[in-house]
């Protein structure tokens, strides 16, 4: 059921040429293939998930205990304790307040302002459309990250410095999610339903509100997904603009590892605590995320 | 306030049903809306754009000709060329440039094979295939700073991991981040798990997309998988493989936040002692914001950024190519 949210980017076609396979058998359909193909993967599976694993093992004991050889392979029952501390060494609670702040209004704006440019290019005739679609498309491979010294000195400017609207407002929406927004538009609202609105008497704010909207949800859905993720993970910007006083989650895990020595389970239970939000994000919504990316997704 | 909308709380919820009003007024707004509503869709993204992505980029070309100082605003003057001609003599610049262009290497090149390989064994028919997915792309959904302090560890001289399976096998245990390779393969170490997952669900994507009946007639003529992979996958997907190679290049440019926080010493933003690996974006953050020379900051900064667009030119230009030799192939 839900690959068809996931496929319906791509069109009706090519999710039937992607069933198609599944039931042909697919490429490597050799018995030989089969046997080393699932011990191949289950070490990559491995190999991909043992970081995360490690951090939540490290955070759950104790620096005598990690600094034995060979290192305990297995959590711990140190964990809360180790939370403990984070919250002690850092106002952490703030860090984590501050993060979903952040991460939630990108989202909430990211979603609000995509979805109208992107009805707009998609369903409106206007002046200068095509034109300005180009831009939009050209703006995904502009460096803004590059411009942080300006940035910085505008926000001073404008008082925003060690504020949390000056990691908001940058970021509040994206030419990705424009396009993103555009090409589902396209394909999911018929225009007769416009049509058809329009007789009726909508303005194109009703338009918008009534008919294209409810249309989106499933878009919405991952688009607002890769966001809250990308939001909560940013660094560079926000370790740059915000106070050690004030910071987002992975700007108070990073001043963690700033001390003297490098206390690891300290700086990895903060870490396993800023990235738990994620894994439960991941974990409810993995199938959604997935099919975002491999529609090319997340950079366009 | 009791308008007509109060009394007929039916057509308030529903405009979309409400009956056709034939006023003049109402044709003139109507008109409007037709013609002047569109900019105002998507005038939140070019505004917010223009203010704090065009704006701040072409003002870092303008703050590199100054010797703006963060501590003392308002007191920089023109200055020419001279942060560029300061840069030119600057071994330290010289150095993050070799180290951006070194990792790029490391980290692009391995990250988009392998992504590759893990795509064509995926695009198999599979059991678990949402938790298989699940796993390769869950290295990509963990924040850089995350990874970037877990591989700390991992690399750690003392507790880590890769000097204890090193020790298992009998070799001495390795400073990862005090040399020159040893620091700058951790670093493309992290990268690379961050990413191939990451890149190979897009290539599976894109893999999906080939018509079947392709790897049917190569079955055929006994060709094996590799084979496949070679002949029918690879061409197919060349327009892809281009765009992910541009996109995961001009990524390595701006590495900042792994070489960071690979440097355990406290405090430092130098990219290890002797400067191993420092980047081109750490670079600039240091002389920037911990020396406070925004000035020559931004003179790196915006050597990045034509860096940047010279890239996304050439990619552009060898994507379209790209395109064409796989159209007029199919």
């Amino acid at each position: 059921m839900t690959d068809v949210a996931q496929g319906s980017l791509a069109g009706l076609g090519r999710l039937r040429a992607h069933r198609r396979r599944h039931v042909a058998g697919g490429a490597a359909g050799e018995p030989s293939g089969l046997l080393t193909r699932y011990p191949v993967l289950v070490l990559i599976v491995l190999l991909s998930s043992f970081p995360v694993y490690w951090t939540f093992t490290i955070a759950s004991q104790t620096n005598e205990a990690i600094g034995q050889t060979p290192p305990p392979f297995l959590p711990g029952g140190h964990f809360l304790a180790n939370a403990r501390r984070v919250f002690d060494t850092v106002d952490f609670a703030k860090a984590l307040a501050n993060s979903f702040i952040v991460a939630g209004s990108i989202t909430a704006s990211t979603l609000l302002f995509c979805s109208m440019a992107g009805f707009a290019f998609a369903k409106l005739r206007f002046r200068g459309r095509n034109a300005l679609l180009l831009v939009v498309i050209a703006t995904m491979m502009c460096p803004v990250q590059l411009g942080v010294i300006p940035l910085y000195i505008e926000m001073q400017a404008l008082g925003w410095a060690q504020h949390l609207l000056a990691v908001i407002v940058p970021t509040a929406v994206t030419g990705f999610g424009v396009v993103f927004m555009r090409q589902y538009t396209v394909q999911a609202v018929p225009d007769e339903l416009l049509e058809a609105g329009r007789m009726d008497g909508c303005t194109s704010w009703g338009l918008y509100w009534y008919i294209v909207l409810p249309a989106l949800r499933p878009a919405m859905a991952v688009l607002g997904l890769l966001t809250f993720m990308q939001a909560w993970n940013d660094f560079m910007w926000p370790v740059i603009v915000l106070s050690p006083q004030n910071p987002t989650v992975q700007v108070a895990i990073s001043t963690l590892a700033a001390g003297q020595y490098m206390d690891y389970t300290l700086v990895l239970a903060g870490t396993a605590l800023a990235t738990l939000p994620i894994l439960v994000v991941f974990g409810l919504f993995g199938r959604r995320i997935i099919g975002g990316v491999m529609e090319g997704a997340v950079k366009g | 306030m009791a308008g007509p909308g109060r009394q007929d709380p039916a057509a308030r919820l529903h405009p979309a049903l409400q009956p056709n009003r034939t006023s003049a007024v109402r044709r003139l707004l109507w008109r409007a809306d037709g013609r002047f509503s569109p900019y105002i869709y998507v005038a939140p993204f070019f505004l917010l754009f223009i203010g704090f992505g065009l704006f701040p980029i072409l003002y870092t070309g303008y703050v590199s000709l100054t010797n703006r100082d963060l501590l003392r605003p308002g007191f920089e003057t023109y200055t020419g060329l001279a942060n560029y001609r300061e840069l030119v003599g600057d071994d330290y610049f010289w150095n993050t440039v070799k180290n951006t262009f070194l990792l790029m290497g490391m980290c692009a090149v391995p990250q988009l094979v392998l992504a590759l390989v893990l795509a064509h064994i995926l695009n198999t028919r599979l059991r678990f295939r949402t938790v298989l997915r699940m796993g390769v792309l869950l290295p990509n959904v963990t924040s850089i700073v995350a990874v970037a302090l877990v591989f700390a560890q991992i690399f750690s001289r003392d507790f880590g991991v890769v000097n204890w399976v090193l020790g298992v096998v009998g070799v001495d245990p390795i400073t990862w981040q005090s040399g020159d390779w040893t620091s700058r393969s951790a670093i493309a170490v992290m990268v690379v798990w961050r990413w191939t997952g990451y890149n190979a669900l897009i290539y599976l994507g894109a893999m999906q997309a080939i018509p079947k009946e392709l790897f049917e007639a190569a079955a055929l003529d006994r060709a094996g998988t590799w084979r496949q992979l070679w002949h029918i996958t690879l061409p197919a997907l060349r327009p892809t493989i281009a765009f992910t190679a541009l996109v995961s290049l001009i990524g390595q440019t701006q590495l900042f936040t792994e070489p960071l926080l690979f440097d355990t010493s406290p405090g430092s933003v130098s990219g290890g002692s002797a400067r191993q690996f420092q980047t081109m974006a750490l670079f600039m953050y240091e002389e920037g914001f911990r020396l406070g020379h925004l000035g020559y900051g931004a003179a790196v900064a915006w050597l990045m950024i034509l860096m940047t667009f010279v890239l996304a030119g050439i990619g552009y230009a060898v994507t379209r190519r790209a395109v064409g030799t796989a159209g007029a192939a199919a």
